[in-house]
């Protein structure tokens, strides 16, 4: 971490505002376990995701450029990290030179202020909101409740969250973990008017959404709307809204005044480069060839739109992501949530377990980045360690963003936070880890440790070892779900009997080199010659 | 039990929030990364853009076929017809709409034939007029093949972005200079004019958030009707396409490298 | 060809059979196998959970062990995909971490020669029908490190097929990870648990007599797990079917988790 005198004393990246939804109160390890005994909830995810993931790899597959776009989106992306003060100061001149106004928000708590503001002094007693992840990532319908301001998620996926008084669980699809009935259930006990006899066909609960909604959007003229924002344009002011119900254009068209709340991060450099981002968006998303509705608007249009336009500038932590040069890239992320639909953790947890905003594979980068991770009991600094590191999530992100190496630094930033940290460095893995480090870097120590493993082993009883509750302090998590191989004489041992069997007997090399002949008397130090 | 602490984020007395943020993101990006910067030149544009020779040279014919296919794709009703037919193939489009709004500039041929009650947007109706709309009828900037999209430019023609929305019947009239094949060639056309009010549309308005099946119809026009209106046939390029394509059944011919429908990776 | 045989601390202690099957196969294409005694570990398992300081040591040790005799051998072979991907992709990493420049460089030049076991069979000695004999039915998955950071594609199962005898069946999901993931499995047992026992009915529903990879590790994982089920499907490492022939065939006792030695 580094401070440059800029003449502003000391001015650093902070941290997100604590207020954020970015935290769950659980470490991850705890919180998966009870998701993980949710059956509905494996099978709503099950369903999901391999639905979804079907579809990516299809229209991906269509694409004979593919690999290419990546290759771009990944470079103009780091073109905006490299450039952003620049690009965000051109940005704010475009939109203000377009009508709009622009707002800086230094973190979740000036956000809320700004937005409650603006719709207060706009006497707004209910406001329409476009699925955004900064707002519900700032509590933003929290902080307007505390003001009088009811806020409605006018996505139909935000609505099933909203009304079920439920928190999102999924980038692209919040509700993915509720099924047909629930959700059925759901809009019975809380939307007024609705057909009792509903049947949970998605086409009737659409409706139903249809049907809750449009008398609220025929009502918006005059009122206020709150968006986010898939990409804004520095070099036009343009903002990009990418949506598939409509309630997006809704909320983009038909108010008096629209608020949209984007992170600084969610530059595109020239309206050009939208050709790269509105190829990779949709396909790694929803796996459609384009969403069905995309709005490009540039401040206020005359006689078409809303008539007033605040853009919100956000940080809330995105300047503490891009403070470490590895870890940065992940503010490089467009939420498609393909890496979500890929990964076996989410697959198998869903997203409440890891607490945050944004869950799955980015957020598990993305979260304590923004939040800083605070020692051992900080749930967020769990959260690197929520991956197999398979790697899938790094295969299918469109701009190439290196989550599974991203994930082992980020282990790296915790362990050494902690050996810098006085009295901090002594827990279970790290005495094992400084042990096993000893061992493993003394070969002469570690020779004659591998060949004692298979003698000692020998005192348990059959082939493998089955349960064994806290006799190694490591173990049992391994030993609780599966069996272990029992150390037998160790592949050291068996070589250098088969050397010794050579010598003996040149002309004929080992009779059996697959099975080894003698093995019990080989178990003994090697000697020095051998080793040197 | 927790012996961490989140604390609030630091902010400077007397200095304003954006002078704030870009300070804090300078100082954070005086940290050098391992790789060289990235400026706007070294970003790779090796993928099909405007220029590229599968998006200029591809047979006008096949573009067209391309995307009829992925409208239809996406359950949007196509109806391809000459300019000579476009007027009754409009009025047939709209079905039994009664009312039909259009935007000020649309060519006064295509509702020729229209017997519903067609009204010219002033930019006055609001949405609950609207509401009462059975059917709009526009034009279009531009239609993209590969994806199925339909570029509205909120003018004269593409009409102002509400009536486009609320009614719940849209019918489109794409004509064949207006048809890009990729998305690149789509945004230069659109970069002419960068700063209008832009909807693109691909399929009627769908949602997937429910066990991510494909359910359409939500908020946006539940019916979607393209007339396309394409050019005459030339007789004489039909009897060539007929000898092309009785060729074409021999194993040889199949190798045509720019047939859009054939995007497969190897 | 000279061949240096960096077992894995893993095979060396866990699995002896990978090793000897290793050295029965590259014997038997005629090359010569070396076994270097002070190799210990490649520092995956101390690099993967961040402890890049802890790895440092272990990362110098492995670079001590075969920097001498890089001009002497032709390559150094890992039966794992995930310890080769770790000598690739990480041991720069953790020299960088230390700021060890020097450390960095020798590691460069190590990790040049060092290859997965298919790797070196395809890429290096130029077979893919080695000559062995399995006759069994046997369903492969693919392990995620020799998929997605060594991309050793199609390299095994173009291995498997050419061994006479063979019956390769579809694992069904084979891409995704059997939830191993190193410390992971115990850091996260509950999620762990949930990814292997997925797997392990995936195998099982291959209906084949083993489950087959090039990682000892993960068979050591989906093996345990199918062993804790009682389920049929025996764990195999690839090594082992390849260093099966007519002469001197597999015996069924030496799985990954039923070793008779």
């Amino acid at each position: 971490m580094s401070t440059v005198d800029l003449g502003i004393p000391s001015i650093r990246p902070q941290h997100a505002s604590p207020s954020s939804n970015l935290r769950g109160t659980q470490s991850f390890p705890d919180a998966a376990r009870s998701e993980l005994g949710d059956e509905t909830l494996r099978g709503n995810l099950r369903h999901a995701t391999a639905t979804i993931q079907t579809k990516r790899a299809s229209a991906v597959r269509e694409v004979r450029d593919w690999q290419k776009l990546r290759n771009a989106g990944s470079a103009l992306k780091w073109q905006v990290t490299d450039h952003l003060p620049e690009l965000l100061e051109q940005l704010e001149d475009s939109v203000t030179a377009a009508g709009g106004v622009v707002h800086w928000a230094r973190d979740a708590d000036e956000a809320g202020e700004i937005v409650t503001r603006l719709a207060l002094e706009r006497d707004a007693q209910e406001v329409l909101k476009v699925k955004s992840m900064a707002t519900q990532e700032i509590g933003l319908n929290e902080t307007l409740a505390h003001a009088g301001i009811h806020a409605i998620e006018s996505d139909l996926a935000e609505l099933i969250v909203q009304l079920a008084g439920d928190t999102p669980s999924h980038i692209l699809v919040p509700a993915i973990h509720r099924n047909r009935a629930e959700i059925r259930d759901i809009f019975l006990r809380s939307m007024p008017d609705i057909d009792p006899d509903i049947t949970d066909d998605p086409a009737a609960l659409a409706e139903a959404s249809r049907r809750f909604l449009r008398e609220k959007f025929l009502d918006l003229p005059g009122g206020v709307a709150i968006s986010g924002a898939n990409f804004a344009v520095a070099d036009t002011g343009t903002m990009v809204v990418v949506e598939s119900e409509g309630n997006g254009r809704m909320c983009l068209t038909l108010p008096r005044t629209l608020i949209s709340v984007v992170g600084i991060e969610k530059i595109v450099p020239s309206f050009q480069d939208l050709e790269v981002f509105l190829q990779l968006l949709p396909r790694s998303s929803t796996g459609e060839r384009m969403n069905p509705y995309t709005t490009l608007f540039t401040g206020v249009t005359e006689g078409d739109g809303p008539q007033e336009f605040h853009l919100v500038l956000l940080d809330n932590g995105r300047s503490a992501v891009l403070e470490d040069p590895e870890g940065r890239s992940a503010l490089h992320c467009i939420r498609c949530s393909a890496c979500l639909n890929v990964c076996p953790v989410y697959e198998r947890t869903g997203g409440h377990a890891y607490g945050s905003t944004y869950p799955g594979p980015i957020g598990a980068i993305l979260s304590p980045q923004m939040t800083g991770m605070h020692g051992p009991d900080d749930p967020n600094t769990s959260l690197p360690y929520a991956s197999s590191l398979c790697g899938a999530c790094y295969d299918v992100c469109p701009v190439k963003i290196d989550i599974p190496k991203i994930l082992v630094h980020m282990r790296a930033e915790d362990v050494d936070q902690r050996r810098e940290t006085s009295g901090q460095f002594r827990g279970t893995w790290d005495v094992a880890m400084k042990g096993a480090s000893k061992l493993m870097s003394s070969p002469r120590a570690y020779d004659k440790a591998v060949r004692s493993a298979g003698p000692l082993s020998k005192v348990l009883p059959g082939d493998n070892i089955g349960k064994l509750p806290g006799m190694l302090p490591l173990v049992p998590g391994w030993t609780d779900h599966r069996d272990l191989p029992k150390p037998g004489t160790s592949f050291r041992s068996w070589w250098d009997a088969r050397e010794r069997d050579r010598a003996k007997n040149p002309d004929s090399p080992s009779s059996d080199s697959r099975t080894g002949g003698p093995d019990a008397a080989a178990d003994g130090p090697a000697t020095d010659e051998e080793q040197a | 039990m927790s012996d961490w602490t989140d604390e609030r984020p630091t902010r400077t007395p007397g200095v304003s929030a954006k002078d704030e943020i870009l300070a804090r993101v300078r100082s954070a990006l005086a940290v050098p990364r391992r790789d060289e910067v990235t400026d706007a030149e070294d970003v790779p544009r090796a993928y099909q853009r405007a220029d590229d020779k599968q998006e200029v040279s591809t047979d006008r014919g096949k573009v067209r076929d391309v995307l009829v296919q992925r409208l239809e794709d996406y359950t949007a009703v196509v109806h391809r017809t000459t300019a000579d037919g476009a007027a009754a193939v409009i009025a047939e489009a709209l079905g039994d709409a009664a009312r039909v709004i259009v935007p000020p500039e649309l060519p006064e041929a295509w509702t020729s034939s229209v017997t519903a009650d067609v009204s010219q947007d002033d930019g006055t109706a609001g949405p609950r007029e609207l509401d009462d709309i059975d059917a709009v009828l526009t034009g279009c900037h531009t239609a993209i093949a590969l994806t199925g999209t339909l570029v509205l430019r909120a003018d004269g023609i593409g009409g102002r972005r509400v009536i486009t929305l609320v009614p719940d019947h849209h019918v489109v009239v794409v004509e064949e200079d207006q048809v890009v094949l990729g998305v690149p060639k789509a945004i230069e056309r659109m970069a002419e004019d960068p700063r209008a009010a832009w909807t693109m549309v691909s399929g009627p308005s769908a949602t997937s958030d429910i066990e991510l099946s494909r359910v359409e119809g939500v908020h946006g026009p539940r019916r979607l009707d393209i007339v396309f209106i394409e050019p005459e046939p030339d007789p004489e390029a039909e009897a060539e396409a007929a000898v092309k394509k009785a060729s074409a059944r021999k194993p040889t011919a199949k190798r045509s490298s720019t047939n859009p429908t054939q995007e497969k990776t190897a | 060809m000279r061949i240096s045989l960096m077992t894995t601390c893993l095979v060396d202690v866990m699995a002896p059979d990978v090793a000897r099957a290793t050295v029965t196969l590259l014997e038997r294409l005629g090359h010569e196998v070396v076994f270097d005694k002070r190799q210990t570990c490649c520092g995956q398992m101390h690099t993967n959970t961040g402890y890049y300081t802890e790895a440092a040591p272990v990362v110098r040790s492995f670079v001590d062990t075969y920097e001498p005799s890089l001009d002497s051998i032709d390559a150094i072979v890992m039966p794992s995909g995930s310890c080769a991907g770790c000598v690739r992709d990480q041991h720069q990493l953790v020299a960088q971490h230390e700021g060890d420049s020097e450390l960095e460089e020798r590691a460069a030049a190590v990790s040049a020669k060092t290859y997965e076991l298919s790797e070196l069979l395809v890429d290096v000695l130029k077979v893919t029908d080695v000559g062995a004999y399995f006759p069994h039915s046997v369903t492969y998955h693919p392990t995620c490190h020799s998929m997605r950071v060594l991309k050793v594609g199609a390299r095994p199962v173009k291995l498997l097929r050419a061994v006479e005898g063979i019956e390769v069946r579809n694992l069904p999901e084979s891409d995704t990870c059997c939830g191993f993931g190193g410390t992971f499995s115990v850091k996260n047992d509950a999620t762990s648990d949930a990814m292997v026992t997925d797997k392990a009915a995936n195998v099982v529903s291959a209906g084949a007599e083993f489950v087959v990879a090039g990682d000892a590790s993960c068979l050591m994982n989906i093996g345990g797990k199918l062993r804790r089920n009682g389920a049929a499907p025996q764990s195999v490492h690839l090594a082992q079917i390849l260093a099966s022939t007519r002469e001197e065939p597999f015996v069924p006792s030496q799985t990954i988790l039923g070793r008779a030695s």
